[in-house]
């Protein structure tokens, strides 16, 4: 647990000291979803239809813009190497740099979601249900882009190949989030697709972070 | 006798989505087999240059 | 007794002179099984009394969705094995999958949208199998991306063996998710294979197909796997005593 607290620690600490890196993404999915308005039609009614889909992908793309850095800078300058080494347990390795990355990127654009959905026409009483279904969503996306950016760690063009490894697992998330989020914007009932959303989540963060730290072993050896 | 064989090859009207299927999955099946056969090749004269030049190195 | 076998199984020289027995044998089962079903799914079968001859579509496509599927079980299976056991073979197996499955999801794919054109009225529909396939599609993809940006071989195997093995856990996951989202919009779903009867010409024929793409997979494994075996081998001596001999 300390050591899960210090690595932690490290990494927003790190993230601190690089601006631009961390707000990169956040910046990106603004701007994403505030060009949809102006593709399309600058009519609330109209946007409000596919508000859901806009956030989702926006924020599933955002997600993938920051993957790349979730271990590779690590890796480049050899403490991760060192890390991995050194851990006890790598399991509490990998629960930290995803941790990290959600606070740094997932947790951000959640809370972001209801400044820019309100620009797409989403009412304010669905705003709970967009931030809860993007927090639930987010984290399962940084647990399955952890594990891909594992398996592309020593790859060449490891940065494509991260993203095209990363969309065919987050498949279910990005179904049952944007349904979550389409019911609440809709005032209908959408416990059940939270309940689904739930529940690919809690899969993934007891499956993923094995299949990460295992990866990780072979990629640093 | 040609009457029926215009008929099997109309298809009863389907034949531009039926033939392009059948052409789809065996030329797969084909395409499959050739560079499997293909691969192999290549893999055993690989073998043999690496046979021949370990022996020349013992 | 067990320990044997399965030493044997993990021993490339015997899986490669295993395979490179079984090749013709099963190279004549795959035409013969493939030909009567091309015979009973295009001549004899009588057509469909409500799609017609469109229905023929079917003896092509249900096999290699079946196919497709089947060999990413395969290669998944194979993998855990590679990773549990060590076994090099395991991986050979596994590496040669992946092109093939590819090829056959393509397949299902392509037939499945020329049989949607005539029944929907459109060429894609997103009918929760096709999409299934598609991302089925991009698994086989990243699987074999993933495998060719890696020089070392070892570590290809392992690497791609988790992906994989995460891939299957995720194979179910997706398709439940996409039925469910489907279910939302009511689509229609010709493609319903599970009839409650369907006549002995029409299933004969399928099954006869079904049996024919599965046995020509086993063919194609075993002229590819014994490529893959010698790539990994051709420094050993077995290798090197067979391309002498021959």
């Amino acid at each position: 647990m300390r050591h899960f607290g210090l690595l932690l620690t490290r990494d927003l600490r790190l993230a601190v000291r690089r601006p631009g890196q961390t707000l990169l993404p956040i910046g990106f999915f603004a701007m994403v979803t505030a060009l949809f308005p102006l593709a399309l039609s600058p009519r609330l009614e109209e946007l409000r239809g596919i508000a859901p889909g806009v956030l989702w992908v926006g924020a599933l793309l955002a997600a993938l813009l920051s993957l790349d850095h979730l271990l590779r800078d690590d890796a480049a300058d050899g403490t991760l190497e060192q890390l991995v080494a050194a851990s006890e347990s790598l399991l509490s390795l990998v629960l930290a740099k995803v941790a990290a990355h959600w606070l740094l990127t997932g947790l951000p654009l959640a809370l972001l979601a209801p400044l820019l959905g309100a620009g797409l026409g989403v009412p304010v009483t669905a705003m709970p249900g967009v931030i809860l279904a993007l927090v639930l969503g987010t984290v399962c996306l940084s647990l399955l882009g952890a594990a891909a950016a594992a398996l592309t760690l020593g790859a060449r063009r490891g940065g494509i190949l991260l993203t095209l490894l990363t969309l065919p697992l987050a498949v279910p998330v990005v179904i049952f989030g944007a349904r979550a989020t389409k019911l609440v914007i809709e005032g209908a009932n959408a416990a059940g697709a939270f309940y689904l959303l739930a529940a690919v989540t809690v899969l993934a963060l007891t499956l993923a972070p094995l299949a990460t730290a295992a990866v990780l072993r072979i990629a640093v050896e | 006798m040609p009457d029926s064989i215009s008929a099997f090859f109309a298809m009863g009207g389907y034949a531009q989505f039926v033939w392009p299927s059948y052409v789809v999955a065996l030329g797969a099946i084909a395409l499959t087999t050739w560079s499997a056969l293909r691969v192999l090749r290549a893999a055993l004269s690989e073998a043999r240059r690496a046979a021949v030049d370990g022996s020349e190195d013992a | 007794m067990v320990f044997t076998w399965f030493h044997r199984l993990g021993s490339p020289p015997h899986i490669y002179r295993l395979s490179e027995r079984l090749s013709p044998w099963l190279t004549w089962s795959t035409a013969l099984l493939i030909a009567a079903g091309l015979y009973g799914g295009l001549v004899s079968s009588p057509p469909d009394y409500q799609q017609g001859d469109g229905f023929r579509i079917i003896y092509v496509h249900a096999p290699s969705a079946w196919l497709s599927l089947m060999i990413y079980s395969c290669m998944a299976t194979a993998a855990a094995v590679g990773l549990i056991w060590r076994m090099k073979v395991a991986h050979a197996v596994a590496a040669s999958c992946a092109g093939v499955g590819a090829a056959f999801t393509a397949v299902s794919l392509i037939t499945g949208m020329l049989w949607g054109k005539p029944m929907w009225g459109a060429y894609w529909v997103w009918d929760p199998r096709l999409t299934a396939q598609l991302i089925l599609l991009f698994l086989f993809f990243g699987y074999m991306a993933l495998r060719a940006s890696y020089d070392d071989a070892s570590r290809a195997d392992r690497l791609s063996a988790w992906l994989a093995v995460i891939g299957i856990v995720n194979v179910p996951i997706v398709k439940f998710s996409v039925e469910w989202w489907n279910s939302l919009h009511q689509a229609p779903s010709v493609m319903k294979l599970a009839r409650a009867s369907m006549p002995a010409s029409m299933l004969v024929p399928l099954l006869l197909m079904f049996a024919g793409f599965t046995v020509f997979f086993l063919a194609f494994l075993s002229v590819r796997l014994r490529a893959e075996i010698l790539r990994r081998e051709k420094h050993s001596a077995w290798v090197r005593e067979m391309v002498a001999n021959a």
